[in-house]
């Protein structure tokens, strides 16, 4: 594979919410980059900080009662965080474009889809033309494989089917030849061939327009299926990072190997599904120690009392987990590890 | 063979339309349109389908907590929808029902030990003290403890919640168990305890099963036997090993192929089905799936293909198989 730049650096990224049981560290130190044109998946479960961390780059955090209290986001050299509103805005849109789970929330009811494309096209094209704007609006409805893309022009966001509406989301979010695509659970609104076809849709955007795309999705086939490399999420922090084949073939965090498990697989019936003891943590709940130490059947002293860094165990392969700490691994025997 | 447990006859659940002021009866949402199955006991019946199917009001017409619009249901030898509304009610000890969302179910004022009661007092089962005891054997049993019985549902993580829903509908000792996305609401981890908690109960207590659910993986993982339906009917029914491995209705194989699969060496020819599910209220002429199928004959567009048996214990409902052809 060819070295490629890469495009969005997030470093040490802290957002907190601000509530009545005080600080709630939503997402809690992470880094992460995207490489141009590449397709990266967030997996983790409900809650881990996925959405979170998808708003800190957008700057979308609602504020209050969230801040982000440390870190940058670096894109083309610039640290989002340190932008204002206005400038933000010019780059949502333009260079780095969302689109979200439910269509119909981030669709306006009253507007027709066209008019909703062509204010799209407005905010960022000013010296267009009336003509310009409309094809280029119809243009984005037949990349996004839309039919009869003139008459849907016409239409209202309730007349349209559930997939119909995430592609237009596609499409609006496309306008402006974004760099960066962030979808955020795209397609857990939608049945599994709508599913199918939008999945394809934003593979086929990705190698067509070279747009990289950060992909956040709690179902692991998705994410099999989809990306090239993954982060792996667990109570607002980064826990394990690699390329999609290591990471399903070889994975190495306990909580990854249990989540792996845990999915029931279409292909073939296992008697019973292995799964992980205990509950998800709210975040900030576990102050010391790895957060998934309660739940991992590797613990032992240092995980409930230090909190374990993200050690790199291959060249694209990091992993936050005391077993794979250089110190204990020579400490310890792998081969219990690996079993 | 033995009589199965459960027997479902040409079921149909017509929803009307109204409109204008006088809120005439413009048309009908042909939510189930003639399902027909049979549940042995003992076994999980899995059924999948695409939202709005007709996968949840097929449930609840079992239940009677809606009234069909045609069709028979016997259980047990006895045909419930003759049953008076009192008769049904005390049917309800023996079937019950299990909700994606428990916690929409559960009442938030009431301690669970309240809520865990209620279906005791409602079919006199136990004296006060006997109840109480029950109530604590079925926290436990659903893996709770019995300290959780003075608590209220908000103070329960989403799996735990599920397990009181679970632990509700076991009170009554009954046979059947109709589950209707009781996973889906939750996450994968916990989504595996849940599960394996439903497989461990069906051995310990002998229920039989009735799992609704849209999750492929979930439904192969539980089921012995699974229905597919499309648009409000059984496309396909067959024992799970040859539904999943041998799929015959094109629908079937579309579904199945769409499944994204958590293992990125796994490369498979999908089958593409263009387009969206069409309105129940207005379903396609002859076979339901001919706007979509990518093997459409011209016999599907109109002629409604029999729901037939064409292997053993595997039936199907497509023109592609001569048994489904009109004789
Ligand atoms: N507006 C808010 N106020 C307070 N806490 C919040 C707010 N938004 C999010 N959080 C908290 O931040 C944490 C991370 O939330 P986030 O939405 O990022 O989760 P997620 O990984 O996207 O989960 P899901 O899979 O359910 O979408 C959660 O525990 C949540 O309770
Ligand atoms: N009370 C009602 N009045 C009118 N239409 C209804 C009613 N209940 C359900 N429907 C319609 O009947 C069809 C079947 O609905 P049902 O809830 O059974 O689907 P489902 O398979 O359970 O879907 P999901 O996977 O989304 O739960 C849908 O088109 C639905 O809109
Ligand atoms: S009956 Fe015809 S349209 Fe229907 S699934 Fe079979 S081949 Fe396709
Ligand atoms: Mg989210
Ligand atoms: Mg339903």
């Amino acid at each position: 594979m060819r070295e490629r730049k890469t495009i969005l650096d997030v470093k040490g990224l802290k957002t907190s919410f601000f509530t009545d049981d005080g600080e709630v560290p939503a997402v809690d130190n992470i880094d992460f980059h995207i490489r141009e044109g590449e397709v990266l998946g967030i997996v983790g479960e409900s809650g881990c900080g996925k959405s979170v961390t998808s708003l800190s780059i957008m700057g979308l955090v609602p504020s209050p009662p969230g801040k982000i209290t440390g870190g940058e986001i670096l894109f083309q050299d610039k640290d989002l965080t340190k932008l204002n509103e206005k400038k933000m805005r010019a780059i949502r849109g333009n260079d780095i474009a969302m689109i979200f789970q439910e269509p119909m929330t981030s669709l306006n009811p009253l507007f027709t889809i066209g008019d909703q494309l062509r204010e799209a096209i407005k905010i960022h094209k000013r010296d267009w033309s009336k003509k310009q704007i409309q094809e280029r609006a119809v243009e984005m409805m037949k990349l996004v494989g839309l039919p009869r893309a003139e008459d849907l022009m016409k239409e209202y966001p309730h007349q349209l089917s559930g997939g119909m509406r995430q592609r237009v989301m596609i499409a609006m979010a496309l306008l402006c030849d974004p760099k960066v695509l962030i979808a955020d659970e795209p397609t857990t609104a939608l049945d599994v061939t709508i599913q199918a076809q939008i999945l394809k849709l934003i593979k086929n955007l990705n190698e067509t327009l070279n747009t990289a795309v950060l992909l956040i999705t709690h179902d692991l086939g998705v994410v099999a299926e989809t990306c090239e490399r993954v982060i792996v999420m667990y109570a607002g922090k980064v826990v394990e990072e690699g390329p999609v084949h290591t990471i399903f073939k070889d994975p190495q965090h306990p909580y990854t190997r249990g989540l792996l498990e845990s999915v029931p697989d279409m292909r073939f019936k296992k008697e019973r599904l292995y799964s992980i003891p205990g509950n998800v943590p709210k975040p900030g709940s576990i102050r010391t120690g790895c957060k998934f130490a309660a739940r991992c059947e590797f613990a032992f002293d240092r995980c409930l009392n230090e909190n374990p860094d993200l050690y790199q165990t291959a060249d694209d392969h990091q992993t936050r987990c005391f077993l794979f700490d250089s110190k204990e691994v020579q400490a310890h025997d792998r081969t219990v590890v690996k079993s | 063979m033995t009589e199965p447990l459960l027997k479902v006859e040409g079921l149909k659940k017509y929803f009307p339309i109204k409109s204008g002021v006088l809120g005439q009866v413009k048309n009908h949402v042909k939510a189930v349109d003639d399902v027909s199955f049979v549940v042995h006991e003992g076994e999980t019946l899995g059924i999948v389908g695409e939202s709005g199917c007709g996968k949840s009001t097929t449930g609840r017409m079992l239940m009677r907590l809606l009234e069909p619009t045609d069709g028979k249901v016997f259980f047990d030898g006895k045909e419930l929808t003759d049953l008076s509304n009192q008769e049904m009610r005390k049917m309800r000890r023996d079937i019950q029902m299990v909700f994606q969302d428990p916690y929409a179910s559960l009442n938030p004022r009431h301690t669970i030990e309240k809520i865990l009661m209620e279906p005791l007092n409602v079919h006199e089962i136990g004296d006060p003290k006997e109840r109480k005891k029950k109530v604590h054997e079925f926290l436990e049993i659903v893996g709770l403890s019995s300290y959780h019985a003075k608590r209220y549902p908000h103070q329960f993580s989403g799996g735990q919640r599920q397990r009181i829903g679970i632990a509700r509908a076991l009170m009554t000792n009954p046979k059947l168990i109709i589950a209707d996305e009781p996973v889906s609401a939750l996450d994968v981890s916990i989504q595996a305890q849940v599960l394996n908690l439903m497989q461990d109960l069906q051995k310990e207590l002998k229920l039989t099963y009735i799992f609704i659910a849209h999750d492929l993986g979930v439904v192969r993982h539980i089921s012995d036997r699974v229905g597919v339906m499309y648009l409000g009917q059984m496309a396909e029914l067959a024992d799970s090993e040859s539904l999943y491995e041998k799929p015959l209705h094109p629908y079937t194989q579309a579904l199945l192929s769409a499944v994204p699969v958590p293992d990125p060496d796994f490369t498979r020819e999908q089958v593409v089905i263009k387009g969206d599910v069409p309105s129940p209220a207005n379903p396609p002429s002859g076979c339901r799936f001919h706007t979509r199928c990518p093997f459409k004959m011209d016999i599907c567009e109109t002629t409604v293909p029999k729901f037939a048996e064409v292997e053993k214990g595997h039936s199907v409902a497509c023109h592609l198989y001569k048994e489904s052809r009109p004789q």
